[in-house]
């Protein structure tokens, strides 16, 4: 196990690496950044005074490794925009983005993961049926339309939860909801197809042969098999709603990093994007490690290959 | 005689399939004493597992079983509540399976598995169940016992696994053991090995087996009794001297064709293949199922078949002697 760890840990290093190479270069494949930092109308001198002062006129290794270095230490460069470190100005919004993040990936666990088990259970049940409701619903709505349907129901007319703003945890109850439920029948269809996979299965019919009680069966002997696929499946949605809850924090007027990064991307505000690519290939790389982990001590046979 | 550990009356099961209803198993009858062996015999499909599922209470919710009776030691199993029969299965009543790649559980260790059934269903500590568990894992022929509790099924070949469903089965010591195919998975020249392993440990023990195989040879050197199993009816049940010996029913004597002499079955010597096709078993049947493939079928053959039973050894035919030709007659 131990083995297995450290070979993923390694892997994810190197990816990460890599990643961090792309962003940086990201920088240069949308032109030239001192021409596009001075505006249209600076002269050709204006231009290289700035390639000057920001470095760029250096080989671009040295840049990278300049400033992954400093990456490393936290240090972002500032933002052309807002003439703010760029750690600071994000580390504010990510709290933000990461609890909705959290919040909207338990929310569609907690809910997907009974309701795929109890479809699976009883399949063509009343719960079977819903749960398919549910399911197709949430495909065909777009987020940023059932965000609205919220605000109206329960903040207008209802007046039950503040429509925007992110200073309680009032304000993240529909966020959370409109987050999770996008990330909801795709984990919902997973569990219920490998439960229904697995209860199939000759182990489980030894497992009742020992005269296992049914809720051992279902939960001990079914369930760890079944999750496995959903555990990859919530590392990546998990990932997604990290980096990209754009809409969600948008509909809601949440100022998180996903705000910032679009809005950044706007102002050509580049060690800000930079720095929030970076971050979010992060997240996805570390929540792939961890699903591997995970994965791996739910199934042995994974830890050998 | 005392009363049988498993009596069974007039079982039958239905299987609601696309096109109707599936008859799988109609009307069965059988007895099995404490201590005794009985083989059911009978080509792919004819029902055997259906029947050992039925005993065990794991046919699917959708599977309909029906019978006069179905006693284990006094228990009605036809009435007996979900929680009796998970209180039995496992402890009094176990079952081995024909495919020992997959069924164990991948995610837990093989100690974890052996010990389950144990813990579930005797109030001994963890240690004690550990204990067994290497004491059954040495009983069934497998080395460095201890060190193999960690292990998982995924390192351990076919033959191994079979070895370990084996001793799960026995972890309770169990009065009655069905063992389904439990070697027809494995690699030929380990099949004899594990079933004489199986064989012996049953006598060793004192329990009561319904052994389903292929081999004849293992058949007629331990079963006690033989009930051949033809399109989902026993044709034939009898002592296993009174089968081999003088095989009544044309189907079964179709199967012992290949034995060179009565008493005398090599082991490995398998069923006797019959020309023709199992006729469907879904919608109404009447008459004999195996009239189709049969050389002495008559007009009679499609009405009611008369039950005939002499000394415990029972057949279905027309003919009162099963049409037995003089060359085939006992000796
Ligand atoms: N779950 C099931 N659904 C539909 N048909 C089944 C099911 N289980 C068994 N059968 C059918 O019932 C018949 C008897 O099956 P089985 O008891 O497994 O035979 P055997 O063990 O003698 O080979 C076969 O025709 C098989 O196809
Ligand atoms: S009843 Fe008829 S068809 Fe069936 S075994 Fe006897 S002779 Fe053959
Ligand atoms: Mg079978």
């Amino acid at each position: 196990m131990l083995q297995f760890i450290l070979k993923r840990l390694g892997l994810a290093i190197l990816v990460a690496f890599t990643v961090s190479f792309i962003s940086f270069s990201l920088l240069f494949l949308s032109g030239d950044p001192a021409a596009a930092l001075a505006g249209e109308t600076a002269s050709g001198e204006d231009i290289e005074a700035l390639r000057k002062l920001y470095g760029f006129d250096r080989p671009m290794l040295v840049q990278y490794g300049d400033w992954l270095f400093s990456a490393l230490q936290g240090d972002f460069g500032e933002s052309y925009y807002f003439k703010l470190p760029v750690a600071s100005l994000i580390a504010e919004r990510l709290s933000v983005t990461m609890l909705l993040g959290v919040c909207g990936i338990s929310f569609a666990l907690l809910t997907a993961v009974p309701l795929g088990v109890a479809a699976a259970i009883r399949p063509n049940s009343l719960i079977d049926r819903v749960a398919l409701f549910l399911s197709v619903a949430g495909q065909a709505m777009p987020s940023f339309w059932f965000g609205l349907i919220l605000i109206v129901v329960f903040a207008i007319q209802l007046g039950w939860l503040p429509p925007s703003g992110a200073s309680t945890w009032r304000h993240f109850v529909m966020p959370t909801i409109v987050l999770g439920y996008y990330a909801m029948p795709a984990i919902m269809r997973l569990t219920r197809a490998g439960m229904l996979e697995v209860l199939n299965s000759d182990y489980i019919r030894t497992a009742r042969a020992k005269g296992a009680p049914e809720m051992r069966v279902m939960f001990k002997h079914a369930l760890r098999n079944a999750i496995i696929p959903v555990v990859s499946l919530a590392a990546v949605q998990m990932g997604f709603m990290l980096g990209g809850s754009i809409v969600v924090e948008s509909i809601f007027a949440l100022h998180g990093a996903g705000f910032l990064a679009w809005e950044s991307i706007g102002r050509n505000d580049l060690p800000t994007v930079q720095a929030l690519i970076l971050i979010f290939s992060m997240f996805y790389i570390v929540f792939t490690f961890l699903a591997d982990v995970l994965n791996a001590w739910l199934d042995p046979r994974m830890r050998s290959s | 005689m005392a009363d049988p550990l498993l009596s069974v009356r007039n079982l039958s099961i239905d299987i609601p399939v696309g096109g109707g209803t599936l008859h799988a198993v109609r009307g069965i009858d059988f007895d099995l004493q404490r201590g005794e062996v009985l083989s059911i015999v009978g080509e792919s499909g004819s029902g055997k597992s259906l029947t050992s599922l039925a005993v065990m209470g794991l046919l699917g919710k959708q599977i309909d079983r029906r019978a006069d009776r179905m006693d284990f030691d006094g228990v009605d199993l036809t009435r007996a509540s979900r929680r009796k029969m998970r209180s039995l299965r496992g402890a009094r009543m176990s079952m081995i399976f024909q495919e020992p790649m997959t069924s164990l559980n991948p995610a837990y260790t093989i100690g974890d598995q052996l010990t389950e059934a144990l813990l579930l269903h005797r109030n001994v500590s963890r240690e004690a169940a550990r204990d067994r568990a290497v004491e059954l894992l040495e009983k069934v022929g497998i080395t460095s016992a201890a060190s193999r509790l960690g292990q998982y099924p995924h390192q351990l070949s076919g033959g191994l696994r079979q070895r370990v469903m084996i001793a799960m089965a026995l972890m309770c010591g169990p009065e009655l053991i069905i063992a389904d195919e439990p070697t027809t998975a494995l690699d030929v020249t380990i099949q004899a090995q594990i079933l004489r392993l199986l064989v012996d440990l049953v006598r060793e023990m004192d329990m009561a087996m319904i052994l389903i195989t292929h081999d004849l040879g293992v058949v007629a050197r331990v079963a006690d009794k033989v009930a051949v199993m033809y399109a989902g009816e026993l044709v034939e049940t009898g002592t296993a001297g009174a089968i081999f010996n003088a095989p009544t029913h044309p189907y079964t004597r179709g199967l012992l064709r290949c034995i060179p002499l009565p008493g005398k079955t090599e082991r490995g010597s398998t069923l006797g293949t019959i020309p023709g096709i199992v006729p469907s078993l879904i919608g109404d049947i009447s008459g004999c199922a195996f009239r189709t493939r049969c050389e002495h079928a008559v007009d009679a053959c499609r009405g009611d078949i008369p039950r005939r039973e002499e000394d415990g050894h029972m057949f279905r035919c027309v003919h009162p002697q099963g049409r037995r030709t003089e060359e085939e007659a006992p000796a």
